[in-house]
């Protein structure tokens, strides 16, 4: 789950990492309050999951109460890249000596967490990787071990931050990585990450992303939840617990597996059709998770026919077809369906389908023939 | 022949209480797998249809000499699981359980590799493994596959691992071990890994790998069969058609220096020499060409 800026500054607050005063606002009135709150000068930004908030106008700086009247009726409802702002973050503006960037992620590759720290932050940190290396110092943590302070000084020390700000990046370093691993992030980024003329140091972005799997163990984050603006077809999908991804095509794709589900859209793709979606039912899905998927591409009006290739190991052919049973017998299905079904209990699913079998739901035995037949029905050839 | 587990294979079961510990503990026993035990606090003395179950994996070794565990239990419990295999010198950990959390996963397999440099863990969110004819460890559907070689599988996507298998199935090629690696953040087998274990395997003459968008496991693959592999090696990379990633915050594209697509990764792989196909079938038709030239 990717935090907004305002929930990445509250968390990071709750882990001791200085960020500027400030506070959110839904309406004009309580921009102004928080603006009054924080003091002024302030800057007014809209809190949207999309890059480039600063060119499209969504960050405004604000004298006085007046100005923040005017930007705040501005941002609010404005369209960054699809993204329609409902929330803005008002906080106190900073001054600034100096921007750096830090961050921890996961190193896929080396399987351990990699710190990188820059003294050239601020800007865009993916041109500064590649046209200059050498301005990002990296280090990898052993997750057993953990960052001490040591590590974190010789750290400071290889990025070659301004010297007034080592103390401050160091204290600041060894909390991020606090908000990062007992947080349970996938990443948490700061960029940038500032030296005032005052020689204090702190965050004035907060970029987190928030493991989803260790939700279990973060019953805090439900309040986090719920402000995304998503595709309506996502939405759906995401309250039923269902991996979907909204595509432009015509065949409605449901899949058991994220692989298959994309090879599926793979190969519906290479004999001439258009996945309309990507959907993985996951792995053991019963005939519920199954009748709320082709619900939920059944809800697609772009859809004109469905594929359903299952291959069961951990989900068991009989769930499947009770599912499909289950949902032709609740909603209406518009689009013909073709059925590839195999691996564990297939036998059973099969024998389960046989008797609801018509020229609008149709069996194949190969996941190629099922994407052939699919397509051929998208194309209102059958 | 095969790799990492055959006929002789003792299995425990961790987790085998469970209702899906108990589902495949015995499918995979009923396919000829030595099954010889359940870890269960608390259940010592019982047993799941003749299957003994144990406190302790320690007890469990020491009663049955199980050298291999499958470990099915609650994400949450994963990581003691995991260190109490280690920790009683199993050889391998089957991680099967999804849903765990990546530092739980960076954690214990940092401190497997270091302190039980014997113990291999294979996935976690992995199908399992299946030595045909001998061996099945998880969910793999054992009957779409035909046993004998001379082909090895390694696949990232569980439902993958078994298209790869239908496929070879459905063109009589046998396989000698079909391994599910998983596609975790922090997977304890690496396609490299099974790479190396089937170019020294006698019976695998050729190997197939699935792989998929993300992450650079399947590029680092290219450049280690560019290197090291003498048998031929036939690929698919799954989400040719997927859109870019929604992604936040710009830490992954700047460690991988890689786009993760999966045009990046097949040209990767074609640059080492292998036989990339665009869908999983018609990665078992190269295959067939592949086998039928051996």
């Amino acid at each position: 789950m990717d935090l907004f800026e305002y929930q990445g500054k509250q968390l990071f607050a709750r882990y001791g990492i200085p960020v500027s005063a400030g506070g959110v606002a839904d309406t004009v009135e309580q921009a102004v309050a928080a603006a009054d709150a924080a003091g002024y000068p302030v800057v007014v930004k809209a809190q949207v999951q999309v890059g480039g908030r600063g060119k499209a106008g969504g960050i405004k700086l604000a004298e006085n109460a007046g100005e923040v009247r005017t930007h705040a009726g501005n941002i609010l409802g404005l369209d960054i890249k699809g993204h329609v702002v409902g929330r803005l973050w008002i906080e106190h503006a900073s001054d600034i000596a100096a921007e750096y960037y830090a961050s921890f992620t996961l190193d896929r590759a080396a399987k351990r967490h990699l710190g990188m720290l820059s003294a050239s932050g601020g800007i865009e940190i993916e041109t500064v990787a590649e046209e200059d290396p050498e301005a990002i110092a990296r280090i990898h943590i052993d997750p057993v071990d953990g960052l001490d302070e040591a590590t974190a000084r010789a750290w400071v020390a290889a990025a070659k931050l301004d010297p007034a700000a080592t103390e401050g990046a160091v204290d600041i370093l060894l909390k991020l990585y606090r908000a990062y691993e007992d947080g349970d992030a996938d990443l948490v980024e700061i960029n940038p990450l500032i030296l005032t003329p005052e020689g204090k140091v702190h965050a004035l972005d907060a970029k987190v992303t928030l493991d989803d799997n260790a939700k279990f163990r973060h019953p805090e984050w439900d309040e986090l939840e719920g402000l995304e603006k998503l595709d309506p077809r996502e939405r759906d999908a995401s309250e039923k617990g269902l991996q979907y991804v909204g595509l432009d095509g015509e065949v409605g794709v449901i899949a058991n597996g994220a692989g298959l589900a994309m090879a599926t859209c793979d190969i519906v793709h290479e004999v001439g059709g258009r996945p309309a979606n990507f959907l993985d039912i996951g792995g053991g899905a019963s005939a519920q998770v199954m009748a709320n998927a082709l619900g939920v591409i059944n809800n697609d009006p772009s859809v004109k026919s469905i594929f359903i290739n299952i291959f069961g190991g951990i989900t068991k052919g009989e769930e499947v077809a009770n599912g499909i049973v289950q949902a032709l017998g609740e909603v209406a299905i518009s689009s013909p369906i073709v059925i590839r079904l195999d691996g564990t209990n297939a036998e059973m699913g099969r024998e389960i389908l046989k008797s609801h079998e018509s020229d609008r739901l149709v069996s194949k035995a190969t996941m190629v023939e099922a994407a052939r037949a699919a397509v051929e029905f998208a194309k209102g050839r059958k | 022949m095969s790799i990492l587990v055959n006929a002789e294979t003792k299995v425990l079961v961790q987790g085998l209480t469970g209702n899906q510990g108990r589902f495949y503990g015995l499918r995979n026993r009923a396919y000829g797998t030595k099954v010889v035990a359940g870890v269960r606090a608390g259940k010592a003395g019982t047993d799941v249809e003749g299957i003994p179950v144990f406190d302790t994996v320690n007890d469990a070794v020491a009663a049955t000499g199980a050298t291999v565990s499958m470990l099915i239990v609650p994400a949450a419990g994963c990581a003691s699981a995991v260190n109490e295999a280690a920790e009683a010198g199993l050889e391998l950990v089957v991680v099967l359980t999804e849903g765990i959390p990546m530092h739980d996963e960076a954690r214990f397999f940092n401190r497997v590799t270091r302190d039980f440099p014997k113990t291999r863990i294979l996935g976690p969110n992995c199908p399992g493994i299946l030595t045909p004819g001998e061996c099945n460890i998880g969910f793999i559907p054992a009957e779409v596959s035909k046993a004998g070689g001379p082909v090895g599988i390694v696949s990232r996507s569980g439902t993958l691992t078994y298209q790869a298998l239908n496929e070879l199935a459905e063109k009589g090629i046998g396989v000698t071990t079909c391994v599910g690696i998983g596609g975790d953040p922090v997977p304890g087998t690496s396609f490299i890994d099974c790479l190396e274990l089937f170019e020294a395997d006698d019976a695998t003459k050729a190997v197939i790998m699935f792989g998929e968008i993300g992450g650079s496991a399947e590029e680092e693959a290219a450049a280690f069969i560019a290197a090291n592999m003498t048998k031929p090696v036939v690929s698919y990379v799954a989400g040719v058609t997927a859109p870019p990633g929604k992604k936040m915050g710009h830490a992954g594209a700047i460690i991988s220096g890689s786009k993760g697509t999966a045009q990046a990764k097949m040209a990767a792989l074609e640059a080492a020499g292998v036989r990339v196909a665009t869908n999983p079938t018609a990665a078992g038709e190269l295959m067939a060409e592949v086998v039928a030239a051996l």
